[in-house]
């Protein structure tokens, strides 16, 4: 599943940021925008216009971004994880990455 | 040996950090705005007198997430902080401005910024707002832990820059060691926050969330963004109406009084008419510039502008454009001259070209004048579809126009780059705008266009007037002074290319001073056909002649011609100031000249072919 399958108010975690060319200015602007393995993602609203672009919240900071964009995010399966992640604090979230679930 | 005291500094950090505020807090209004050399990124430069009274040289770069510069702002940032830059000294302190509130995503730039090895002072700003998102900053931990000074900030609040301008009397501690080149800088901010950042109450931020759920809303959010846009569209045509008025009667009273102290001949002419009727068109601008900035600069530092641009980018898109573009286009619909200024709010360079190039196609407040003589003289007023007054229907025409012919344009502009243009941006925290910060940057933008655009603008109006009255007519001469003139001459040679599209010799005499501005070229026409000078009922005399001399063809191909030529130095010299290339200029005349010139030909032929 990728970010820009994700649907209104549902978070998930980052699995990893594919890059479409070798050298993809986007997927790296993204790692350093905080879209990284591990970190929790939610969808917090969609454009007016055919819901392109949607706008992201990771922590404390919101980001919008197009929907071609955020297919470069592909997120860690859903488990029945929901109340964890209701859990974290969204300032402190992610434990170091040793302790983050892995598929 | 001594270490020294910082002399030049630079500050550094992310957009939305609160940087200028806190670079107007630290400079009050001792500071110049500039652009790099050879590259159009703005430059701001000032000066700072640390607590101990040392004079501190102070740069404030443009704000980037990376020292991966993906724009030409974050590549100056880049080069500045390598001490690389050419022409510009290497800062021999780096202070690391970081918004305390997001510090998961501003600790990554400082981190990458550290890894330079350079002298570092870490400034965490908006240090007030931490505790409202009920949380704790262990400061004297971070600062063992980055092992580089830490001092806390407001850079919104009078005096809130405080411990920084205590920091910059201390010597100039060397840099530590920086991590292993392939350190995961993640890692590492996870490791800092979980050392250092502490929830103290259990409160979450809601602003944000309550605001963003109207405010980015579909349907809500969408009205939200008209009303705006409608306040901001009055206010810049209605509000600065009475301002406008004011200097132009002013400027018009400063021409008679020194017309009254000057002898009649050259001098006078020249200072009345040249000179001071061509500051008057540059300061006329004035109020809807400030009133305009006044109103982004506030959207931009509310947090809102990213928003909008979030609502509006699919639309945008189908131009191949980004969101960011659409308030500069719309503030053309005013005057091209404040969206072109404004166009500095759109990251993307090419994006930001795309949006001068056509910004002049929106149209202006200028072309009204015209329009409005040309439709009254020549377009019946009658009711068609049992609603629309043929006249509205014309003008909204001539609007229409402008803008299909900017979106494509503009799409033919961006098909040659198949590169992808991202959204992607951060939509920063909702924040109440500082007022004394505000002022600055209004200030700043009021001087830049005096300054700049005005010499330009003032230089070619006297060129305009030199050419409109030299030479003088013999004694004894009949029609016309200007007749007589080099500018009459040139009507007169430009007559063969522009018999084509319908125009006679009295409207090429008068397009050369309508050149210097849209609206000059109805007094151009009262004055080549000898209508009273009297400013208030030129248009009521002229319309009449208008309508017995012209054919309809001529008048409709003249009003084709407004849509497009981009007759109005305002503008070109502010493509100038703004893009520093005279390249860009000229390509906008060329492009802009061969449309009007398509769009005259084929309305003139067309309209003769139905009218006989």
């Amino acid at each position: 599943m990728r970010l820009n399958e994700l649907p209104l108010e549902c978070q998930g975690i980052i699995d990893h940021v594919a890059p479409v060319t070798p050298a993809d200015p986007i997927a790296r602007r993204l790692e350093e925008f905080g879209f990284v393995p591990g970190e929790p993602v939610k969808v917090v609203a969609f454009g007016p216009f055919g819901g392109d672009p949607m706008a992201v919240e990771i922590g404390f900071t919101r980001f919008a971004l197009r929907r071609s964009e955020a297919a470069r995010v592909v997120m860690q399966p859903r488990q029945d994880s929901g109340h964890t992640l209701d859990a974290l604090d969204p300032a402190l979230h992610t434990a170091p990455p040793a302790q983050t679930e892995r598929p | 040996m001594t270490t020294p005291l910082p002399q030049r500094v630079a500050l550094v950090g992310n957009p939305n950090c609160g940087k200028t505020a806190l670079f107007n807090q630290l400079t009050g209004s001792r500071q110049k705005v500039a652009n790099y050399a050879g590259v159009t990124v703005e430059r701001k430069a000032g000066r700072l007198t640390t607590a101990s009274g040392r004079v501190v040289q102070i740069l404030d770069l443009p704000g980037t997430y990376s020292l991966n510069a993906t724009s030409p702002d974050e590549a100056v940032t880049r080069d500045v902080c390598r001490g690389i830059y050419k022409g510009e000294p290497a800062p021999d302190l780096l202070i690391s401005v970081v918004a305390a509130t997001n510090l998961r995503l501003h600790l990554r730039f400082a981190l990458e910024l550290r890894q330079l090895g350079r002298p570092m002072l870490l400034v965490l700003n908006m240090i007030d707002a931490v505790r409202s998102q009920g949380l704790e900053i262990d400061v004297p931990r971070l600062q063992a832990e980055l092992g580089i000074p830490v001092v806390t900030a407001i850079g919104v609040r009078r005096g809130g820059a405080a411990k920084v301008l205590r920091a910059l009397d201390n010597p100039i501690q060397p840099p530590p060691p920086p991590l292993p080149d392939d350190a995961d800088l993640h890692a590492e901010i996870r490791r800092l926050m979980a050392l250092c950042v502490r929830r103290a109450t259990d409160r979450h931020p809601q602003l944000d969330a309550r605001l963003d759920r109207w405010v980015m809303h579909p349907v809500w959010g969408m009205i939200i963004l008209l009303a705006l846009l409608f306040i901001m569209f009055q206010a810049v045509f209605s509000w600065a109406q009475p301002f406008m008025d004011l200097l132009q009667s002013a400027m018009d009273q400063l021409g008679a009084l020194v017309g009254s102290l000057l002898p009649e001949g050259i001098l006078r002419s020249l200072i009345v008419e040249g000179v001071i009727a061509g500051a008057g068109t540059v300061v006329v601008f004035l109020p809807q510039i400030l009133i305009l900035f006044l109103w982004i600069l506030a959207l931009e530092e509310s947090g809102y502008l990213p928003r909008a641009a979030f609502m509006l980018d699919k639309l945008m898109a189908s131009a191949g454009l980004s969101g960011r573009s659409f308030i500069p286009l719309l503030s053309s619909f005013a005057c091209a001259v404040p969206g072109i200024m404004s166009t500095r709010t759109i990251q993307n360079p090419r994006d930001r070209m795309v949006t001068i190039l056509i910004a002049p196609l929106m149209t202006c407040s200028a072309r009204l004048p015209v329009y409005a003589l040309l439709i009254g003289a020549f377009v019946p007023s009658r009711t068609v579809l049992g609603v629309f007054n043929l006249h509205g229907l014309v003008l909204f025409v001539l609007y229409a126009a402008g803008v299909l012919s900017a979106l494509a344009v503009a799409r033919v502009l961006k098909k040659r780059d198949a590169t992808e243009h991202p959204l992607l941006m951060e939509l920063p925290s909702y924040r109440v705008p500082g007022l004394q910060s505000l002022a600055i940057e209004l200030w700043q933008r009021a001087r830049i266009f005096l300054s700049r655009v005005g010499t330009i603008i003032v230089t070619l109006s006297v060129i305009m007037w030199a050419l409109s009255s030299f030479p003088s007519p013999p004694a004894g001469a009949t029609g016309p002074a200007i007749d007589w003139s080099l500018a009459g001459h040139i009507g007169h040679l430009m007559l063969p290319l522009f018999a084509f599209i319908g125009f006679n010799w009295q409207i090429c005499v008068a397009l050369i001073p309508g050149l210097a501005a849209r609206e000059v070229a109805v007094s151009g026409l009262a004055t080549v056909y000898s209508v009273g000078a009297s400013e208030n009922d030129t248009a009521t005399q002229l319309a009449p002649l208008l309508s017995a001399h012209w054919s309809l063809a001529t008048a409709f191909s003249l009003l084709a011609w407004y849509v497009y030529a981009p007759q109005c130095f305002a503008t070109l010299a502010v493509i100038r100031r703004e893009t520093g290339s005279w390249r860009l200029v000229w390509v906008s005349i060329a492009y802009l000249f061969g449309l009007a010139y398509l769009a005259s030909f084929l309305t003139y032929r067309i309209t003769l072919f139905f009218t006989g």
